[in-house]
């Protein structure tokens, strides 16, 4: 069953513009479906999620959440929608309960009733009730967030960036409350920047310039890399980034964690092992390890990038 | 209701948070009444004033005798010749004198009137203006009183002239101690009032928008238009316990009493309060940053009631244009309302038109205000 | 004499009332790496930085960054220091060229190299036709490599970046640090905090803050081999375990 469905939404702010969201043809999200959005600043998510959350009218095109249209019902969409935008900060100087009291109550809830969906998020957060909001750290913050955004149990959630900020430890464990939460049921749509993070949704859209280059799931975008992909590392990483670029038949070098990875030009035949020699011999780098390797989601993010 | 109290529980929750600000406006006017008191208390005293008549006259005596019981002046004593009080008024022994020529007390009762001279040190042009203005104000009760005293048909009650600036002025007519302090009451309960409501309501929504939890707000199934109601009850109520420490402050500390219905007053201040709150939910709905909010409020509202509550300037000395731009301040007609009920204490009526106007000018600015929020973004 | 280390740093500490938020830390930078300073949310980061920075006088402990002593030559190292994060980089209102003297000026760059270096700037950025562009209208990716460019106009010895890439896609992350790199290659030293573990592996050196405390501190391939980690983030997992901390 569906929980979403995007007609064709376009929405262009101010003459002459871009359209900042232009998306053509119709894109359906499941009811439980953890869908991903990644794309470059600027693509149009944000503005997306405004229009699905009835911030924003579309100029033309609709959307449908669990039946309500955007436009016509949107009063009904707000009581079964949670929304965390990217830079909601929460009120810094209410404590924690305070915030958490006033989100239930403007939803109509109160905190008890509805402890039950949040009481894993907040668990953590508990120790630190009576504590300002603005005195949290980052992550602590967007659990609070989190925890304001699902009191009311809706039955879908939007996030915008939640994990932007936050280090490694916080993002791990808030995609772990995600994974909960869909599994109770609950239709979420996450913006990211990190690569990993999309890798553990269902489905993921890549957007730029206001449209979804693909949506696929991870697997099957990164089974669709139709590209050789070679992992090269030598001791001067820096200068070899620049001679790897220099090799004709190299398309694309970027850098790789450790390592840097580069695509080879379509009916290009060069092995591994003559580009670990060009590299020893032409360029005189120490240390040369040359490997095919498969792609991963962010093999496939670059690629794409550059196509348009 | 249970969603819009959580609303006003947490609006009052940021504000006693801010004990700074809180502060601000409690002790704002405060401080300002306190001030403004102290310094127009001082304004004019102890004036050292002389006397030269032609005539020795009982009459002339008694209203020295009067001039020095006022709080103002001290009668320093009578001198011979002009020349005298020239000498005297140089080497600072007065600042003022009062002088009538020979046959003052006949003139008085002729149809041509007599003539008094008020010569003041004008070094300091403004307590001059200001000596010659009490001086002639005293004069001229005092001969009213004289003459209604022996019934005398004399068309006139001495005309007086001056040789300084002498005017007419409204303000002692109703005055008759000649303390001004009443004045800047008004205006200063114009000034706060308008403050609180405007510009810290306006700046508590705008910021909501600013840190992004109206957008969450907006997507939640409140009702929008609560979500700015409630905003405004704390500041209504804070605009009320300013209210109150304002009257406290004037009858007990400046010891002006309230001249006319107290009921009337407070009225027409409930009914400015909430026409600024309606001005502060009007500003929120136009503009997306607290700065500007700022500004708005301070620059098209604030100001102006600096400028035309006649704490600065008489708004009839102003051009005419500036004259018809203060019709359209909220603050003239409340500071022109007040004024007439608290310090000239006429009956509501004569209030009318000020009621009338303020009560328009509420519903326009909160229909405006209604029709520009938006409970969307764009 | 020139030192070899950029950064020296012994037993430095910043307590706030009962709280220490950076507790005896001991490290040094050496001229011309990529130093990596990681550690979760509220490990003390940002108060060692504020330190290095001579922004924060530490309550013990003392240190030297590009050769002064954090306590008390504090204004001769803001002259030597470049500093960028993610939260402040330019005026938006302004044009890139605007920004670029104005930043030029603060940083006592000599008036008439100004002209030159800010060309030489923009071109190496392929910047050159959005010189009077108002840096609000660009897109983020550009936006942050012009502010890193700014940073290091007055060729400074240590340019600090606190979080440089946050938020930003996989893309425009790299160009940056393709900057970084470049920096690096003329001779700058690079401090850098990223809450990115991919971009951890291309430092040289990096330390991971736990508590306040530095629990570790080696090249990335030494951190991994010590842990038996596969990779950095695993790294960093391990130790944040360890945290008592909460916040």
């Amino acid at each position: 069953m569906d929980s979403i469905v995007i007609h064709s939404l376009k929405k262009t702010y101010g003459k002459g513009q871009p359209p900042a969201v232009d998306i053509r043809g119709d894109l359906c999200i499941s009811k439980g479906e953890l869908f991903g959005i990644i794309g470059p600043d600027g693509a149009g998510k944000t503005t997306l999620f405004r229009m699905l959350a009835t911030l924003v009218s579309p100029d033309s095109g609709t959307a449908v959440l669990e039946g309500y249209d955007v436009m016509a019902d949107y009063r009904k969409i707000r009581t079964i929608l949670g929304y965390m935008p990217g830079r909601f900060s929460l009120y810094s100087d209410l404590s924690v309960r305070e915030n958490l009291e006033f989100f239930a109550s403007v939803f109509g809830k109160d905190l008890e009733s509805n402890y039950g969906l949040i009481e894993n998020i907040y668990c953590r957060l508990k120790p630190f009730e009576r504590r300002k909001a603005g005195k949290l750290s980052g992550g602590m913050k967007q659990k609070l967030a989190l925890c304001c955004s699902l009191i009311h149990s809706p039955s879908i959630l939007f996030l915008d960036e939640p994990t932007t900020g936050v280090d490694p430890s916080s993002r791990r464990e808030l995609w772990e409350n995600l994974a909960q939460l869909k599994a109770s049921g609950m239709t979420i749509v996450v913006s990211t920047a990190y690569m990993d993070e999309a890798c553990r949704c269902d489905r993921v859209g890549m957007m730029k310039s206001g449209r979804f280059l693909t949506v696929d799931s991870p697997e099957r975008i990164i089974s669709g890399f139709d590209r050789r992909l070679v992992s090269v590392k030598s001791d001067e990483m820096f200068r070899l980034l620049h001679d790897l670029r220099g090799i004709g038949d190299v398309d694309r070098c970027y850098t790789f964690g450790e390592t840097h990875h580069l695509t080879l030009k379509p009916g290009s035949r060069m092995t591994v092992r003559e580009i670990g020699s060009v590299l020893a011999g032409k360029y005189g780098h120490k240390g040369v390890s040359v490997a095919e390797t498969d792609a991963t989601l962010e093999d496939c993010y670059m690629n794409l990038e550059e196509k348009l | 209701m249970k969603e819009f109290f959580a609303f006003v529980k947490k609006e009052f929750l940021h504000i006693f948070r801010d004990t700074r600000t809180l502060l601000v406006l409690i002790g704002l006017p405060t401080v300002l009444i306190v001030l403004f008191g102290f310094a127009i208390s001082t304004e004019i005293r102890n004036v050292n004033v002389g006397l030269f008549s032609a005539d020795a006259d009982d009459s002339v005596e008694r209203l020295m005798r009067k001039i020095d019981q006022s709080e103002y002046f001290t009668y320093v004593g009578r001198f011979n010749t002009e020349e005298d009080v020239d000498e005297a008024m140089r080497r600072g022994v007065i600042d003022a004198a009062v002088m009538f020529g020979s046959g003052f007390s006949s003139a008085l009762y002729s149809p041509e009137g007599a003539e008094v001279f008020i010569a003041a040190d004008a070094t300091n042009p403004n307590n001059a203006s200001m000596e010659i203005m009490y001086l002639s104000g005293i004069i001229a009760e005092y001969f009213k009183d004289d003459i209604s005293a022996i019934h005398a048909a004399g068309p006139q009650d001495g005309s007086v002239t001056a040789s300084g600036m002498l005017q007419p002025n409204l303000h002692m007519l109703y005055n008759p101690q000649l303390k001004s302090s009443y004045n800047f009451v008004p205006g200063i309960m114009g000034l706060i009032l308008m403050l609180i409501c405007s510009l810290m309501t306006s700046v508590s929504i705008v910021r909501e928008k600013e840190s992004g939890s109206m957008e969450v707000l907006l997507v939640s199934p409140i009702r929008p238009i609560n979500i700015v109601l409630a905003k405004m009850i704390p500041y209504f109520v804070i605009a009320c316990v300013v209210l109150v420490n304002i009257l406290l402050l004037t009858i007990f500390v400046l010891k002006v009493p309230i001249a006319g219905s107290f009921f009337w007053m407070i009225l027409v201040s409930v009914i400015y309060i909430i026409l600024s709150l309606g001005i502060g939910m009007l500003v929120s709905s136009l503009v997306r940053t607290q700065i500007i909010a700022t500004l708005i409020c301070g620059m098209i509202f604030l100001v102006p009631v600096m400028m035309f509550s006649g704490m600065l300037y008489p708004i009839e000395s102003m051009p005419v244009a500036l004259q018809w731009f203060a019709q359209i301040i909220p603050a003239k007609w409340f500071i022109e309302a007040i004024r007439k009920i608290m310090i000239e204490g006429v009956p509501v009526r004569y209030v009318t038109v000020e009621i009338l106007i303020m009560t328009a000018m509420a519903v326009a600015v909160f229909t405006a205000a209604v029709i520009k929020f938006k409970d969307k973004l764009d | 004499m020139e030192s070899e280390n950029v950064i020296e740093v012994v037993h430095l500490t910043k307590k706030f009332g009962d709280f220490t938020a950076v507790d005896d830390i001991s490290f040094h930078v050496r001229r011309g790496e990529i130093f990596g300073f990681l550690g979760a949310n509220g490990a003390g980061k940002t108060t060692a930085m504020r330190m290095l920075t001579g922004l924060s006088f530490p309550t013990s402990g003392k240190g030297t960054v590009a050769g002064f002593d954090i306590r008390t030559q504090s204004e001769l190292i803001k002259k030597h220091i470049g500093y960028m994060s993610q939260k402040f980089a330019l005026y938006g209102d302004l044009t890139v060229r605007d920004n670029l003297e104005l930043f030029a000026g603060i940083y006592g760059v000599p008036r008439k190299e100004t002209d030159a270096r800010i060309d030489n700037l923009l071109g190496r950025l392929s910047m050159s036709h959005e010189k009077n562009s108002r840096v609000r209208d660009l897109p983020q990716g550009w936006k942050q490599k012009l502010a890193f460019s700014v940073s290091i106009i007055h060729k400074p010895e240590i340019v600090f970046l606190d979080e440089p890439t946050g938020g930003v896609d996989p893309a425009a992350r790299r160009q940056f640090w393709e900057l970084i790199y470049e920096a690096v290659d003329e001779g700058i030293t690079a401090f850098v905090t990223t809450h990115y573990m991919d971009e951890a592996e291309y430092c040289d050196r990096i330390s991971m803050m736990v508590d306040g405390r530095i629990e570790a501190l080696d090249s990335p391939g030494a951190l991994k081999e010590k842990f038996g980690a596969a990779s950095i983030a695993e790294v960093f997992d391990i130790l944040a375990r360890g945290a008592k901390r909460t916040e």
